[in-house]
C-alpha cells in the first residue's frame, strides 16, 4: 500500500493541467463555467484540440488513436478538464460504441468507425431506451426484420442524448420475437441521415432540448452494420454496461460543482457578510466537501483494485450512486446561493451570444436551471433503484 | 497510489484474523468484558508476542517502528472481533507520543514495556464541562521547591483504570482554554494524590475518572516542552483517531455480514426477507455507507503521517465526520433489520452498534470535527 501521489502521477497531472489551460478556448470555458448552453460546434473545436495533442481517446489503445493510460492517468486527465472548464467528451462515440467496436467489431467496422470517433467527424448518440423500456431494457420492441443483405428498422427510441446533433446511432433492436427477450435482440449501427429516420428533440425542466425521441420507419441498414452476433446485443450491451467506469463515478462534475458553489458563496452575501461565512451554509458545504473527498478515494482505491487484476463488478454501482447525489446536493446548493434570485428564469440567457437582460446577473440566471438539469443523474444509465438491486444482488448475495 | 496490501501486509492481516478466529468468539468476548480489567490477560500477552504493542514504537526500543497503514490493518481486525484490549491508548496514542516527544530516558523506561506488554499508557487529556477541547484545561501544575505540583480533574480516560502511566494535560500558565501554557505529564497513578476511579463504558470497555490532589511530579516527568505540548497533544490523539477510524471499519464490516446473513436466512411471509426490495435496498446503502468510510479511514491512514499539521488535522477529522455518520448509520440499520432480535443483549449485533457508537463519541463527534475541519478549502 502506498497511499501517497507518486512524482510520475504529480508530473502527469502538471503536465495536463498546464496543457489544458493554455489550450482551451477561453470562449468556451466562460461558457461552460456559467452553466451556460454549448454548440455542437464547441465540442468539436474542443474535441480537434485534444486530437492534435493525441489526447483525443484517452481510454483507448494506442493503435487506434488512443493514449495507452492507465486508467489513474484517465481519471487525473477528466478531472483537470473538468476543473479548468472544458467541454466534458461526449461519451457516446469514445465511451460507448468505441469500446464496443474494439471489444466485438468486425475489422473492417474498426477501420471504418474508430479514427472518426477520435476526430469527432462522427458525432454517435446511444438508442436504448424505449418509450416502454428503461430500466427494463430488455422489454425493447424496435424491430429489425431480416431482408436478405439488409435490415429493416421500425420503432422508437427515446431519451437519446444529442439524437438531433448525431451522424449515427447505435441501437438495440429486436431481430426475434421468441425465446426469453435477453436472447433476440441485435446491436445495430445507423445511419442518422437514412431514409426514414425522424428526430424530436423533447423540452427538459430546464428548457433545455439536449434529449430526443428518434422514429424509424422502415428504415433499410445494410447487415455489415450489426456488430457481434445476431441475437447477441445482449451481451454487447452488457459489456457495455461494465465499461468504463470512471466517467460513471462524476467526479470531474462534482469538483466543478463543488468550486462553483464556493465562487458563488464568496460573491453573494447575507447579513452584509459572505455567504461562505455564514456558519450554516458553510457548514453544508463542508459535508459536501468531505463526502466528495471520500467518493473520489473510493475511485482511486476501486482503480487501484482493478489495476492490480483484482475483481471489480457491482462496486461501480456505489460510485454511480455516490457521484450522482453528490452532484445533485451540490446543484441545490449553487441554486440556493442565489437566493430569491433564483426564481427569475430566462432560457434565452443560456444560449451563446444572448445579449438581452435578465433579472439578476447572467451567473445567476443558470443556476437554478443546474440544479434541474442534474435531476437526471440519478435516473440516467440505470436508476440508482436499479444500481440498488445491483449491488444487493451481486455484493450481497440478496 | 496503491491501495493493494503488500504480502507482509496481508500475513499482518491474516496473522491477527487467524488468531482472533481462535481465541476471540463473541461468547469468549463477553468474558474478557466482564473481568475487573475489563479485558483477557492473555490477549494483552499475545498483542505482545505478535510484536503489535510494538508497532509505533521505534526498532532501537524494541518495536517495529512500521508506518501508520499497519497500525490500521491490525485495527480493523480487532474492529471485527469487537476487541475490548487498551489497544489505541497505550500502543497508539501512549506509545507515539512517548516516541516523539520523551528524553531519552523517558523512552529507556517505559517503551520497552510497552512492547513487551508490561508497561499500559492512558491519556488524560479531557475534562468535565470541557467536552472534547484538548486546550480545556484547568487542571493546574505550579512550580514549586523544584518540583511541579498537580491539581485537577481529568476526565472519561480510556482506561485509565489499568494503566501504569498516566499522560496528564496539565496548565502551567493561561486560562482554561487558552492553547498557550499547556504541559503534559507522566504521572504514576499509584502516586500520592492521585485518585483512580474505574467505570465501565457503553460498549463493555473501561474508562476512567481521575482526581489529582497536591501530587507532585519532578522536572523529569514532563513530555515534551511546555511551549508545543497542545500541538503533540493533538498530533498524539489524531493517531488515536486514525487506529479508531479503521477499526470503526472493521467494525461494520462484522455488523454487514452478521446483518445479510440474518436477511439470508430469517424467513417471514414465506421467504427469506432479503427477498424485499425495501430491505434489500436498506442492505445496499449500508454497504454504501461502509465503503466511504473505508476510502476514508485509508485517508486518516494516509495523511496522519503528513509532516504539515493544517492537512492532518483536517483529513482526520473528515475522517471522523464520515466515520460517524456511517457508523450511526450502519449501527441502527443492523439492529433495525435484525428486527426485535436486533434489541437483545443475547445478539452481538447491539454490541457492535454500541461500539461504532463510543467510536463517534471518542475524541471528537461529527459536529466537533465538522468545526474542526474549518473553512472548506
Amino acid at each position: 500500500m502506498d497511499l501517497r501521489e507518486s512524482q510520475p502521477e504529480r508530473e502527469f497531472r502538471e503536465q495536463v493541467r498546464a496543457f489544458v489551460e493554455s489550450s482551451l478556448p477561453g470562449d468556451i470555458r466562460d461558457r461552460v463555467l456559467g452553466f451556460a448552453h454549448l454548440e455542437r460546434e464547441d465540442y468539436v473545436r474542443w474535441q480537434k484540440i485534444l486530437h492534435a495533442k493525441g489526447w483525443g481517446a484517452p481510454g483507448w489503445p494506442r493503435e487506434w488513436g488512443g493514449t495507452g493510460w492507465s486508467a489513474t492517468q484517465r481519471v487525473v486527465f477528466e478531472e483537470e478538464c473538468f476543473r479548468a472548464g472544458a467541454p466534458r467528451q461526449m461519451p457516446f462515440g469514445l465511451s460507448m460504441v468505441g469500446p464496443v467496436l474494439l471489444k466485438f467489431g468486425a475489422p473492417a467496422q474498426k477501420t471504418r468507425f474508430l479514427p472518426r470517433i477520435v476526430t469527432l467527424e462522427d458525432w454517435w448518440c446511444q438508442g436504448y431506451s424505449e418509450p416502454g423500456a428503461g430500466s427494463d431494457l430488455a422489454s425493447l420492441k424496435t424491430r429489425a426484420r431480416r431482408e436478405s443483405d439488409h435490415y429493416v428498422v421500425s420503432g422508437q427510441k427515446t431519451w437519446t442524448s444529442f439524437a438531433h446533433w448525431a451522424d449515427w446511432i447505435f441501437c438495440l433492436v429486436r431481430t426475434r420475437a421468441e425465446g426469453k427477450p435477453q436472447q433476440g435482440i441485435s446491436f445495430l449501427l445507423i445511419e442518422m441521415r437514412s431514409p426514414g429516420v425522424r428526430v424530436k428533440p423533447i423540452r427538459t425542466l430546464d428548457q433545455g432540448a439536449d434529449v430526443c425521441e428518434v422514429f424509424f420507419d422502415d428504415v433499410v441498414v445494410p447487415v455489415e452494420h450489426l456488430v457481434g452476433e445476431e441475437h447477441g446485443g445482449w451481451t454487447v450491451a452488457k459489456y457495455l454496461l461494465g465499461h468504463e467506469r470512471t466517467n460513471i463515478a462524476g467526479v470531474g462534475m462534482c469538483k466543478r460543482l463543488l468550486s462553483r458553489v464556493k465562487d458563488h458563496a464568496r460573491r453573494e452575501f447575507k447579513r452584509g457578510k459572505p455567504l461562505i461565512q455564514d456558519v450554516r451554509f458553510r457548514d453544508r458545504i463542508v459535508r459536501l466537501e468531505i463526502d466528495l473527498l471520500s467518493h473520489e478515494w473510493s475511485l482511486m482505491r476501486l482503480i487501484s483494485l482493478e489495476q492490480s487484476g483484482k475483481p471489480v463488478g457491482a462496486e461501480a454501482s456505489i460510485l454511480k450512486i455516490r457521484g450522482s447525489e453528490i452532484q445533485q446536493e451540490l446543484a441545490a446548493l449553487l441554486m440556493e446561493c442565489a437566493g430569491p434570485y433564483a426564481l427569475p428564469f430566462v432560457p434565452e440567457a443560456l444560449a451563446a451570444g444572448y445579449h438581452g437582460e435578465t433579472a439578476g446577473g447572467a451567473h445567476l440566471n443558470a443556476l437554478a436551471a443546474q440544479y434541474l438539469d442534474l435531476r437526471k443523474v440519478s435516473i440516467y444509465g440505470g436508476t440508482n433503484e436499479v444500481q440498488k438491486n445491483i449491488i444487493a444482488k451481486s455484493l450481497l448475495g440478496l | 497510489m496503491d491501495f493493494n496490501l503488500s504480502d507482509e501486509q496481508q500475513m499482518l492481516a491474516d496473522s491477527v484474523r487467524r488468531w482472533l478466529g481462535t481465541d476471540y468468539p463473541f461468547e469468549a468476548r463477553r468474558r474478557f468484558a466482564a473481568t475487573a480489567a475489563g479485558f483477557g490477560q492473555g490477549n494483552w500477552e499475545r498483542l505482545a508476542e505478535l510484536g503489535l504493542l510494538g508497532l509505533q514504537v521505534p526498532a532501537e526500543y524494541g518495536g517495529l517502528g512500521s508506518d501508520s497503514t499497519d497500525t490500521a490493518i491490525v485495527m480493523q481486525e480487532l474492529g471485527r472481533a469487537l476487541a475490548v484490549e487498551p489497544f489505541v491508548s497505550t500502543a497508539v496514542v501512549g506509545a507515539s507520543l512517548l516516541a516523539r516527544a520523551g528524553t531519552e530516558a523517558q523512552k529507556t523506561r517505559l517503551l520497552p514495556g510497552v512492547v513487551a506488554g508490561a508497561t499500559r499508557l492512558a491519556l488524560a487529556a479531557l475534562e468535565p464541562g470541557g467536552r472534547y477541547d484538548l486546550s480545556h484545561v484547568s487542571t493546574r501544575a505550579q512550580w514549586q521547591n523544584g518540583s511541579y505540583v498537580i491539581d485537577g480533574r481529568k476526565a472519561v480516560v480510556l482506561h485509565g483504570d489499568t494503566a501504569h502511566t498516566l499522560i496528564v494535560s496539565a496548565r502551567v500558565s493561561g486560562g482554561t482554554t487558552d492553547p498557550e501554557g499547556i504541559a503534559l505529564f507522566l504521572v504514576d497513578p499509584l502516586a500520592a494524590g492521585v485518585q483512580v476511579k474505574g467505570f465501565p463504558t457503553l460498549d463493555g470497555q473501561r474508562a476512567a475518572e481521575v482526581e489529582l490532589r497536591a501530587v507532585t511530579v519532578d522536572v523529569a516527568a514532563m513530555l515534551g516542552s511546555m511551549d508545543t505540548a497542545l500541538e503533540l497533544l493533538e498530533w498524539g490523539v489524531d493517531r488515536g483517531l486514525a487506529a479508531l477510524c479503521a477499526e470503526a471499519v472493521g467494525v461494520m464490516e462484522r455488523l454487514m455480514e452478521m446483518t445479510v446473513e440474518h436477511l439470508r436466512t430469517r424467513k417471514q411471509f414465506g421467504q427469506a426477507i432479503g427477498q424485499f426490495q425495501s430491505l434489500q435496498h436498506r442492505a445496499a446503502d449500508m454497504l454504501i455507507a461502509i465503503e466511504q468510510a473505508r476510502s476514508m479511514a485509508l485517508l486518516a491512514a494516509a495523511k496522519v503521517d503528513d509532516p504539515d499539521p493544517i492537512i492532518r488535522r483536517r483529513a482526520l477529522s473528515a475522517a471522523k465526520v464520515m466515520i460517524g455518520r456511517s457508523g450511526r448509520y450502519v449501527g441502527q440499520q443492523a439492529v433495525q433489520l435484525h428486527g426485535g432480535m436486533g434489541m437483545t443483549d443475547e445478539l452481538p449485533v447491539g454490541y457492535y452498534f454500541k461500539r461504532l457508537t463510543c467510536i463517534d463519541m471518542t475524541w471528537g463527534d461529527v459536529e466537533h470535527h465538522l468545526e474542526r475541519y474549518g473553512d472548506p478549502t
